[in-house]
This record gives C-alpha cells, structure tokens and sequence, in this order.
C-alpha cells in the first residue's frame, strides 16, 4: 500500500476544510471497504481523513416517524440497537448479516453508502425505505444519490452525517450471498410504506436499483403469490462465472418473494 | 511519522507509525507479536483477528493510527498472568479445535468475542459467527464444539 | 496399555504454544540484515519475453538486486525438477521440460517468475518490482486440457507435440474389450475432476542466509520436506555441497501437498541471498499463492462400466485428460498414473481394467499432489459410475456394492491394476455408517424435508486408498526418483527421557503427541517425558518427510524399530545388573525383569547405566541411542464408507449438506482424538470440492478468475455440520503397528457421497463438481423441462 498523510479532524467542519485542501484524498470511516481496495492497489489516495472522531456522525434515534442514524454508526451497533430493531426491524436484520461480525465491528453506514459497493447491503435498504441521506451540507433523496456503479451523488469533500429512514409499515430484506465474498449476489429489500410500495435490488445489476415490475404487482397486491409469474428482466444484470444475469433475475424474483413473506 | 499510543495486552505502548501501516504490521513487525497471522490480503480470513475495545477486528483491514488511544488485545494477552489459558483458550486444547495451529490465534480472538457477547450460543449461531474466520485442517467441527464448550461457562 | 499411550485420546503437546501465540512459523523469524525479496510475475497466460527492463527498479529507494531470468541462465543455476518419470505406452519417456526458477524466454501461465527484486523492506521490494519493465509479445493460450489436445493448439512448450506430457496406460486391454463383449450392461459416464486450490492457512514463505565466512547456507521454508528440499537445491537447483546446506520447517500451517514440492521461491531466495551475502525474506501473499502454489486435481475423464445381469462387474475403462499445468511440480507425473489408475479396483472384484491417461500441459499453474491426489480422482469416478450404473439397472446402491466387495477371505487380493491389498473389511464400515447414518430411515427425512419445500437426498460411497507409498525399489521401477523409506533416531537421556528426532514433518498432522504416545507406551515411560523434534535437516537424520498419509505407517515404523533396538540394548544392560541370562529379562511396562522373579530393573536405571557404565556388559558400548530407517513392504490400503445427507433449496438451488456420516478403517488408532480431526479436517476439504471449490480459468485469457478468497469458495463453519466419524479397524499385516494412515480419507471418500445425493435428491444422473447453486438450478430446470 502507497503511503498517504493522515489527519483526524476533531470536528465536521475541520473535516470537510481537511478535504478541501486535498483534492485527491478520501474519506475513511470504519475502513471495510476502502482500505482492501486500497491494499490491492485499486486505489491511491494522497491523504485520509478519519472520520472516527466526529460526535456529529454517531447516534440513533427516532425522530417523528423517522429513524435517524448517525453516518458513523457501525453495523454491529445498528444490528443491536433497540430502536433500530423496534423501528424497523428489516434494517437491525439487514445490519447483522453485513459481511462477518469483524466487517460490522468496525464497518459503518456512511461508509458503506459513500462506498457504494453494486453488492452491499445497504443501499438497498437505503433506496427501498426511500430514505434521505444527510450530508455536511444538504440532503439527499435516495432515488438521486445511488448514481451508478461506484457512483453516488456525493461531491468529492462531501460528509455523509447520517441517514434518515421514514418508518415503513412493512419491510424486509432477503439476500442470496455469495458464496465465497459474502456479498449480495442477489439482494432484495421490499418497503411498503407512505410512499407506496418500494423494491431495491442490490448485487444483481452494476448498481443498486429499484424494480419497476416487482413494485408494480405488489402495489396491486402485497403478498408473496402476487409475484408469481412476475418476470425479472435479465438484460442488464451482472453476468459472470459466479452467477448469470438468468440465474441472478431468477433469485431476483425469489428473493423477492421471501421478503415479502418475511413481511407477514 | 504519526505517534500513537495505547494499551496493548494491558500495557501502554507508544510507537511512530507511517500512516500505511496496518494495525497487524505494527504488532507484528515492530512490536513483535507474532501470534496475530496474516492468511489473506482480501480480508476474508480472520487469521489477524485481534480486538480493539473488546471486540474483534480484522488487524490487517484496521490503521495502526486507529489504534491511537485504544485498547487493544492479541492472542498474546489472553491468558492469566500466570499462564492459565482463558476458558477459550482452554476448550480449544480440550476439544482439539486445532491443527496446525495457523488460524487458531484469530479463531480464538473471535469465538472470545463470540463467549463474552452471547454466553447461550448455539450451534448454528456459533457456525454463523465463525463466517469471517477460514480454518482448512478442522473442518470447524471441533472448533464449535470448544466454543460451545466455552460458552457453557458462560466467561471468554 | 499406558494410560497416556496407544490408544489414549492424549491433548496435544503442540497446542499450548499454538493458543497462546507462541508458535514459530516462517514468517515470524527475521533475520539479522536481512532484505526483502518481492517477484515480478506473469500478468499474461502465454507470451514472449521481449525485454526486461530493470534500471528504474534498480534506481528506486531501497533496492539492494533486482535479478532476472539471464542471472539465472548465466549462472546456470534454478531449474527445478521433477521427481518421476513416466513412460508412455510406446515406451517412450515423459515430455521433461525444465522449469526456470525465473523464466527467461517466455512466460506460461499467470503469475509465472521473471524477476526477483531485493530491497531493504518488504514495502519497498514490492514497489521496486512493479517498476520492473517486462515487454511481453502475448501468444495464443491453451487453458483447457480440451483446448491444450485440440489440433493446432498453442504449444506450451515446442518439445512437446499436442502439449502431450505423456500418453500411458495400465492394465489388460485385450482382457478388458473381451469382458465389454460378453457384458449384459455398459454404463459410460463423462465426468470432470474440478481443479482446486489448496490454500493452507499460512502462505508460503522463506528465508534464505548466507554465512561467508564459513559458507554454510541455511533455508527457512513452509515445507512438509526439509531433507527433500535440501536434497533437489544441493543435487539440482543450486549445486552446493548438501553438508553446507541446511533446510528448517519450522511450524507450518498446513500444507496438504502444496508444501511437498521445491519451488521456485526457495531456491530464488537462496540464490539471491548467496549472491547479496544477506539474509532474503519473502512471504507470499494470498493473491500471489492462488497464481504460485501448486493445484489439485483437473482430470476430463471418460468412465465405462461392464455389468453382467446380476449387476457383477465385469469390466472398467477410463481415458482421462490430466492437466499438468505449464510445468511438471515434482511429483505431478505420478499423481494421475500410479497414485490413481492403481486404485480403480476399488472396493470391488472387477476382473479386468484398462486405463489411459494422457497428461497435457497447459497455460495454467502447475497441478501437483493435493490431499489424496489421485485417489480421490479414482474414488469418484469409480463411486459415480456405480451410482449410476445401480440407478440404470434398477438395483439397490448399497446392494450392488454389496455384490461386488472383495470379501475377508479374500485377503491378501491381487488387483488387475497392480496393488495387492493386505486387509480390509468392507462390509463391516458399510454396516456401520448406514446404521450410524439412519439409512434406512431415511425416506422418512426426505418427506418430512418435502413437506418444508425442500428436496432431500442421501448418497453413498464406499472407497480403498493406498497410503504410504512403498516399497523404494518397485516405486524406483514404476519411475519414481526417490527412495520412500522414513529414518527415526530415539535418544534416551542418562535419567530415562527421550528425544525422538523423526525425517517426518507434522504440519497440523499432530506428530509431537502421537509420537510421543507411541514411544510412551514401547518403553513404559510418561508420554511428558518423551520430546520429539522434526523439521530440521540439522537436526534429523535424512528422510522423505510427510506427504500420502505416510508419517505413521512409515516413520512410525521406523520409530518402532529404532526403539525395538533400545530395547534389545537396554536388556543387555539389565542382564548384566541383574546377573541374568539375556533370554531370561523381558521388558514389560518400562521394566526389565527376570522371567518368574521381581528381581528388575527400571527402564530409567539402565539408561543412566549406559551413560555411567561402571558395571557395564564388556564389549558393549556405552550410551543409548537408535536410528533405523524403514522401507515399508508395500502400500497401507485404508477403506470405509462415507453417508452424506443434503437439502436442496429448489428455489435457489443451494445444496446444504445436512448429514454426513464417515466411518473409516484406518488400521490401529493411537491417538482417536486426533484421528477423528484428520477425518473432519479431510471431509470438510471434500464437501469443498464437491459444492463450493473451483479454480476457475477464464478459457481465452487464461486469466484465474478464482483468484482470492472473494472468488474462490473455501468451506466455512456454516457450509458444513457436525459430523458422525467411527472407526472400525483391520490392522495392516505387513507393518509393526497395524496402522493404514488417516490423512487423506476424507478428501477421498467424501466428494463422490455428497455428489451422489445430489444427484439422489434432485433425481438427475450426473451433475459435475462444484455442484454450485446455479448448476443444481439448472439441473433441476432441465429435468422439468424433460
């Protein structure tokens, strides 16, 4: 690994004054994901800025009919919290099925989301609850910060401080994982709330998205036997020796309807 | 280079670091704590587990600038002072949840967790929290079958 | 028997420094002076090396050499060998290309050596090494063994015609077309042996130290052999006297084959710190092994059955593609020939077997001997092609087994396929593992998983292996170039204790406390007052080291012997204290006494009698020390039967193995413990290849695609259960402790139980290994279909 400056700000603003001094340099929350890439080489940043410091970014509340959890919160933590667990269930349950307990030791929210892994776990739940994530600076609707493969709405000095998830009536996540990586191969988060009924799909395509046929027989129906006979397109899907976009479209509709069982 | 200090195995220790350095380079490079492995460069093994403030972390996928302030122990400082193995430890040689020996410091690290977090662990939940930790000679048979052992006595 | 000897469940005496930190693995030893060294490898599967340009690497901080494949040639020095020959059917001897420690003209497969840079740090050599210009002119690639024989095929190497290593057979041909003419029943199965990647634990490293001012050159490596190692760099590699060499394994982490073999490494360090006169570190990485390690398996296998009526078999023949990888690994040539074509008997009376093997190089990783290495390729053609036979004939799976095992009575039985079995008792592991595994009420399991969506299946498989490969002179005659005996050299210290300095190498096998229990119980001492050291050429006499489940059946024959002859010493010495005839002392529970009397002296006073021999037999020598060496008679021939039970998810096709139940002959057992370990360590390994493992090739590129743990499926704690292992034992009638080997068995006998309840489960007749989600999906969608 190339060596780089380290700094950690005491505090948000210092963080983000940090960043804006180098142009080249990241962010680095719990590590889980930038550091492999950085250790394999597939990434070289001049300087990281440990975000490990900031109290801005920790916490979990309940705020309204939101849940608010602090960017800097680890996915152990989530997977324990009670509020998490009592506010939305899926989301504790999607948490502690991240990786493997030593990821979610350290592994945070903000990271994952900045990150934007096309295989995590997260942002499926993020894009299915229709949340709004919170940055130094503004807020963000779900539907607009997941940009693409790797690519998210984020400006480069930008700070995710928390996110903020509506309180869904139901919800559930249901992932197939890789075999070897443990990521999602397939992965399918089902919300039904005030913005109607929301599916995200996460590790099938290059990116995570939502699914326009899935979402559409649950409206008319919320129930797994609506999904019968529902066809998920492969075009598009990821196709590789570790899973054909066939197979990954099949476990798309699968996935789905366990999640909507899940749901009760 | 980056100062940094913290409690390693009960003892203050400060060192300078480059910033690259990983917490596993500094345990066992400068500090020489040979017992924490390094079996992988992807993440995946858990051969370094080690734990920071009580819980486990993969020491290859963690700063050594991180550590700074932190409490951090190795395989190293899990037993007594005057040698008596910590209940783990101790399942491990009874149930013979090692074989060669490589993966066992990591293995250990995280079924300690594992004990102190979740004394009623099952079977399946002990199968479930190994996810991040590989072992090829036991095929984890008598790896959960320490742990569960270990978690019978309800203490890491 | 002791308590703590033959037969005891004693803890191990490795686990102490093991739990608490304290082992010594290569990578944990560093050296005074010592330099970094970091290899330049292949990114291309097959291409020509135009140039290599090192002067930015030489200039870059800290770079102290950067050597290349020209330093090599120029000091001809660093082609490794292989350590068998096999003949061809023509007579002809086996394609031997050499293989250069650092490629000079072309590169053969990704992650192939070109250059060696040394520098200061491990950091900075691996930075300097991707300063290393190397100009490739890329050329096609032969991936695939099917690729590697096609016509017009790329050629690996220009020597050899097709990328045909060799093109060899067993057996009788002409008895085995006449036993297909007169069959009732043909059963032809194509089938793949999945490449795989052994990934021990610890990645391979080494240390290599040169003292000039005495000359003496030492090597730490992850090795199973030290003597060997030291034998092909002295004899071969480097071509320095062997007294000035020496090799230390100290622990390692594993190695299940993978550390058999001299690489490219061991030497290049060696070398590198010869020519530097500084000690050269270097520790693989992961990413690194998966290209650098030898692989397992990689057959393309064409299986026929001949069947009378009554489901007898008549007949066998295989043709298999074997894949050598890009370069012969030392012991690569005999893993697909007389370490599998041999086993094709089975547990089975077929008369007449014929087989051809063709081995290729391709543009791969060298393939070499992995956990079982040939023998779980036989065992599973042999096990699947039964299954489907009993399946196209309407006969019961265990029945026709049954009809076709060599019976008790049978023993001493003569294969057509060359080895003789000494023991073994078939039926009886049968019986055992089906009762312990509930088979017969197993169509109760399957409903009960029916009525929660899931398909249930249970497979079955009934296995012979041979272990300790044996005797030196007929493995001499079959092209083997080694001698295949083990050394042992027991020293009793002047209060009684023992030091035990063994040729074998325990690398997770638990040598130090089955050792230990062994000498125990010979000399009637505590199992704590009995040290055994191993791993040190300095250290041990030459021996061949562990490998083919051999440590106990050879190198504990020869402890055996060594103590045989303390023993007969040591009476000696009693008669004379004791003022008796030799004839009339017998030893017995660390005792020599006088036949009929309790006039006796202790195994402890005899040995300080030796040391202080003041009332001493004349023209006797002091001291009390044995070496033996022993060749064994023949192969061990350990057997049994493995049940596995698996639920398949139709939805995802996810096969979860639910049950799995080994019951295996091994010979005596001395430490049960460690043996059952053995057994869930070897099944866990076979659960991997049948459902998770596969070193997978991009066929155009060549690119390994598996090339780190977040491709590559190793088997974690959830992928497997708890398992049922028993024992039932017929000893081994031609060694002194009866023992067969145990280290291999479940690598054998696994695979072909889990793929038969696949196949068992969702009703199809073959599906090839890994039977990964999408393949059983897949399978499941065409048999609906159909």
């Amino acid at each position: 690994m190339q060596n780089f400056g380290f700094q950690k700000p005491r505090d948000l603003a210092a963080a983000v004054a940090a960043a804006k001094k180098a142009p080249e340099g990241k962010y680095l929350g719990g590590g889980q994901s930038l550091l492999p890439v950085m250790k394999l080489g597939l990434a070289a940043p001049s300087e990281l800025i440990a975000l490990s410091g900031l109290a801005e970014l920790k916490g979990v509340r309940v705020e309204g009919k939101e849940l608010v959890i602090g960017a800097g919160t680890t996915h152990a933590e989530v997977a324990a919290s009670a509020e998490v667990k009592k506010a939305i269930p899926a989301l504790a349950d999607l948490a502690g099925h991240i990786g493997d307990p030593q990821v979610r030791n350290r592994g945070t929210l903000g990271g994952s989301l900045a990150h934007d892994d096309p295989s995590a776990d997260y942002p499926a739940a993020v894009l299915a609850l229709g949340a709004t994530v919170v940055t130094d600076r503004r807020r963000i609707a779900a539907d607009a910060f997941f940009q693409g493969m790797f690519q998210t709405a984020l400006a480069p000095d930008e700070v995710i401080t928390a996110v903020r998830f509506p309180l869904p009536e139901k919800a559930a996540y249901a992932k197939f994982p890789h075999p070897a990586s443990k990521f999602a191969l397939v992965g399918v988060f089902v919300a039904r709330g005030a913005g109607g009924v929301r599916v995200a799909v996460t590790g099938a395509g290059p990116s995570v998205h939502r699914s326009a046929p899935l979402e559409k027989a649950l409206a008319a129906r919320f129930a797994p036997e609506a999904l019968a006979g529902v066809a998920v397109p492969a075009g598009g899907l990821q196709n590789d020796p570790f899973g054909s976009a066939e197979y990954r479209a099949h476990l798309v509709a699968v996935m789905a309807r366990r999640a909507v069982a899940a749901c009760g | 280079m980056p100062a940094i200090s913290l409690k390693l195995n009960g003892r203050s220790v400060t060192a300078e670091v480059e910033a690259r350095t990983l917490l596993v380079e500094l345990l066992r490079e400068r500090l020489g704590l040979t017992g924490t492995h390094v079996g992988c460069d992807t993440s995946q093994c858990g051969a370094c587990t080690v734990h920071v403030d009580g819980r486990s972390v993969k020491s290859c996928t963690m700063l050594a600038v991180e550590a700074d302030g932190r409490e951090v122990t190795t395989i190293e400082g899990l037993a007594a002072a005057d040698g008596t193995l910590s209940p783990v430890q101790a399942a491990f040689r009874e149930h013979h949840g090692l074989q060669c020996g490589f993966c066992t410091p990591g293995m250990v690290m995280s079924a300690t967790e594992l004990v102190r977090r979740n004394p009623g662990a099952g079977e399946r939940e002990i199968r479930e929290w190994l996810e991040g930790n590989l072992c090829r000679c036991t095929g984890y048979h008598n790896i959960v079958k320490a742990v569960q052992a270990a978690a019978q006595t309800g203490r890491g | 028997m002791a308590q703590d000897g033959i037969g005891a469940a004693m803890k191990r005496k490795e686990d102490l420094r093991f739990l608490t930190g304290k082992g010594t693995y290569v990578d944990d030893i560093n050296r005074p002076g010592q330099a970094w060294a970091a290899f330049v490898r292949s990114p291309h599967a097959h291409a020509r090396i135009v140039a290599v340009r090192t002067e930015a690497a030489r200039k870059a901080p800290g770079v102290v050499a950067v050597l290349t494949g020209a330093d090599l040639a120029a000091d001809k020095v660093g082609i490794l060998p292989a350590g068998w020959l096999i003949h061809s059917k023509d007579g002809s001897p086996m394609v031997e290309p050499g293989h250069p420690a650092l490629v000079a003209d072309k590169v053969r497969h990704v992650g192939d050596q070109v250059a060696v840079v040394v520098a200061e740090t491990r950091d900075q050599a691996r930075e300097a090494a991707g300063l290393v210009e190397v100009e490739y002119q890329e050329l096609a690639a032969a991936v695939t063994v099917t690729q590697a024989v096609a016509p017009g095929a790329p050629l690996v190497h220009d020597q050899a015609k097709a990328n045909t290593c060799y093109d060899w057979h067993l057996g009788d041909k002409a008895a085995t077309d006449a036993a297909f003419a007169k069959a009732a029943k043909v059963v032809t199965l194509d089938l793949v042996n999945n490449r795989l990647i052994p990934n021990a634990m610890e990645p391979r490293a080494a240390i290599g130290e040169f003292d000039r001012a005495t000359g003496d050159l030492t090597l730490w490596t992850t090795s199973q052999n030290p003597h060997l190692i030291r034998l092909l760099l002295a004899a071969f590699t480097l071509g320095v006297p062997e007294h000035k060499l020496r090799v230390v394994a100290p622990d390692v982490g594993g190695g299940f084959g993978s550390k058999i073999f001299h690489y490219a490494e061991d030497f290049t360090v060696l070398w590198a710190a010869r020519k530097i006169g500084r000690p050269v570190k270097w520790t693989n990485t992961r990413s690194e092994a998966f290209q650098s390690d030898a692989h397992g398996r990689d057959h393309v296998t064409h299986v026929e059955l001949a069947l009378d009526k009554d489901g007898k078999f008549l007949g066998l023949r295989e043709r298999t593609l074997a894949n050598m990888g890009a370069y012969l690994s030392q012991f690569a040539p005999s893993v697909p020939t007389y370490l599998h074509s041999t086993l094709l008997a089975g547990c089975y009376t077929t008369p007449a077997i014929y087989a051809e093997v063709r081995a290729v190089f391709t543009n791969t990783v060298p393939v070499d001997a992995y956990r079982g290495a040939g023998r779980p390729e036989a065992s599973y053609l042999l096990e699947r092609i039964v299954d489907v036979a009993a399946r196209e004939m309407g006969i019961d799976r265990v029945e026709i087994r049954r009809r076709n095992f060599i019976q008790p009575s049978q023993f001493p039985y003569q294969t057509p396929v060359a080895l003789q079995y000494d023991s073994g008792d078939y039926g009886a592991t049968l019986d055992e593992a089906l009762k312990r595994s509930d088979w017969a009420g197993f169509e109760k399991r399957r409903a009960e998983a029916r009525g929660r969506g899931k398909l249930r299946g249970i497979g079955i498989s009934t296995y012979v292996e041979a272990c300790g490969i044996a005797p030196s002179a007929v493995v001499g005659a079959l092209g083997g170039r080694v001698g295949l005996w083990e050394s042992a050299h027991v020293r009793v210290h002047p209060t009684g204790t023992v030091t035990l300095f063994t040729g074998t190498h325990s690398h997770g096998q638990s040598h130090e406390t089955t050792f230990a229990q062994l000498i125990a119980e010979k000399l009637g001492i505590p199992f704590d007052n009995v040290e055994v050291v191993h791993g040190d050429t300095a250290k041990s006499a030459f021996a061949m080291g562990t490998y083919g489940s051999r440590s106990l059946a050879v190198g504990g024959s020869a402890i055996v012997q060594a103590v045989d002859k303390i023993v007969a010493k040591g009476r000696k010495i009693a008669a004379h204290l004791l003022e008796a005839g030799e004839g009339d002392v017998e030893f017995r529970d660390g005792k020599f006494t006088v036949k009929g009397t309790d006039r006796s002296k202790s195994f402890g006073e005899v040995a300080l009698t030796a040391y202080i021999p003041h009332n001493y037999p004349a023209g006797l020598e002091p001291g009390l020390e044995e070496g033996a060496v022993y060749d064994p008679k023949n192969f061990t021939f350990p057997a049994g039967c493995h049940v596995c039970e698996v639920e398949v998810d139709p939805d995802t096709g996810t096969v979860q193995v639910v049950g799995f139940t080994a019951v295996d002959d091994v010979g005596i057992v001395i430490n049960p413990m460690i043996v059952e370990g053995q057994v869930h360590g070897g099944v866990t390994q076979g659960i991997g290849q049948a459902l998770l493992e596969e070193a997978l090739y991009d066929d155009t590129s060549g690119q390994l695609l598996s090339g780190s743990f977040l491709g590559y499926n190793m088997p974690r704690a959830a992928d497997v259960p708890s398992f049922r292992v028993g024992t039932k034992v017929t000893a081994c009638t031609h060694n002194p402790l009866g023992v067969k080997g145990v280290g291999e068995v479940g690598a054998i006998g696994s695979p072909p139980a889990v793929i038969n309840a696949v196949c068992d489960a969702i009703g199809v007749r073959h599906l090839d290994m890994p039977a990964t989600p999408e393949r059983v999906w897949r399978a499941l969608r065409t048999a609906r279909k159909a």
